[in-house]
């Protein structure tokens, strides 16, 4: 499947900047006609990879953040790439509720919101080097299906 | 934000936003008026709010943790549907009362 569309977006990794990320590429989504569900948990599971980047890659400190879309007819490919620490162990960092970062209070639920609001969700990390995040999700799946579904 | 204390009751009025951005001042907010003024009642109120992510989750645990050695509760009043979902999906709704009012 050739890409329709992409967008490539770079900023600085402050918290303040959490909510332009998620605005803008809400804004690139709604080109694919999502339903106001669908955007919410884009923009749920994009909000939580950057923050995870702004927290755990950079541990606050001011570097770049880099985010590609892109669009191959309905589905989305969200890529969150910080070069920040970089995790040791991407199976543990996945689990529910664990955190490296209780003294933050951190509820452990960023990579468990991920999957279960995106379709597909890949990590790709290596120590002192970064980490990618890459999300995918299908807009408008199952939607005609109701009208077109035989009961 | 807005809070509002009535005896041991502290209301915090959420943003239209909660992220970790401002989950940080929600927390030392809310933790010094539970403090002051021995609140054992704490509500949030999800009126204006229309995102939250797993930030948020964090604020409402850190203060179950602390109204919970205090022997009080906590509800969320106001909930939209995707505010309900997140709060269910995070295992919230085990921690603190969504009250629904009809």
């Amino acid at each position: 499947m050739a890409i329709t569309n992409e967008m490539k977006l770079i900023f600085d990794s402050r918290s303040e900047n959490e909510s332009f990320a998620r605005v803008t590429v809400a804004a690139f989504l709604a080109q694919l006609n999502p339903t106001f569900e669908e955007v919410a948990d884009v923009k749920t599971a994009l909000s939580e990879a950057v923050t995870n980047a702004i927290l755990h890659g950079y541990e606050e400190e001011v570097h770049n953040i880099t985010i590609h879309c892109t669009i191959r007819e309905q589905e989305i490919t969200i890529e969150v790439r910080d070069e920040g620490r970089g995790i040791e162990d991407i199976e543990k960092a996945m689990e529910p509720l664990y955190t490296t970062r209780p003294e933050w209070e951190r509820a452990g639920m960023g990579f468990a919101f991920m999957e279960a609001f995106m379709d597909h969700l890949e990590v790709e990390s290596t120590v002192g080097c970064g980490t990618l995040v890459r999300m995918k999700k299908t807009i408008g799946e199952g939607r005609e299906s109701w009208i077109t579904q035989s009961l | 934000m807005k809070y509002q204390v009535q005896e041991n009751c502290l209301t915090i009025y959420l943003p239209k936003e909660v992220d970790h951005h401002n989950a940080e001042e929600m927390r030392k907010n809310a933790d010094a008026m539970i403090e002051q003024n021995h609140i054992r009642y704490l509500i949030f109120d999800f009126a204006q709010t229309e995102f939250m992510d797993s930030s948020g989750i964090g604020v409402i645990m850190g203060r179950y943790r602390t109204i919970c050695l205090l022997g009080g509760e906590i509800w969320a009043v106001h909930t939209n549907a995707r505010m309900k979902k997140i709060l269910t999906m995070s295992g919230m709704t085990k921690l603190l009362q969504i009250y629904e009012e009809n």
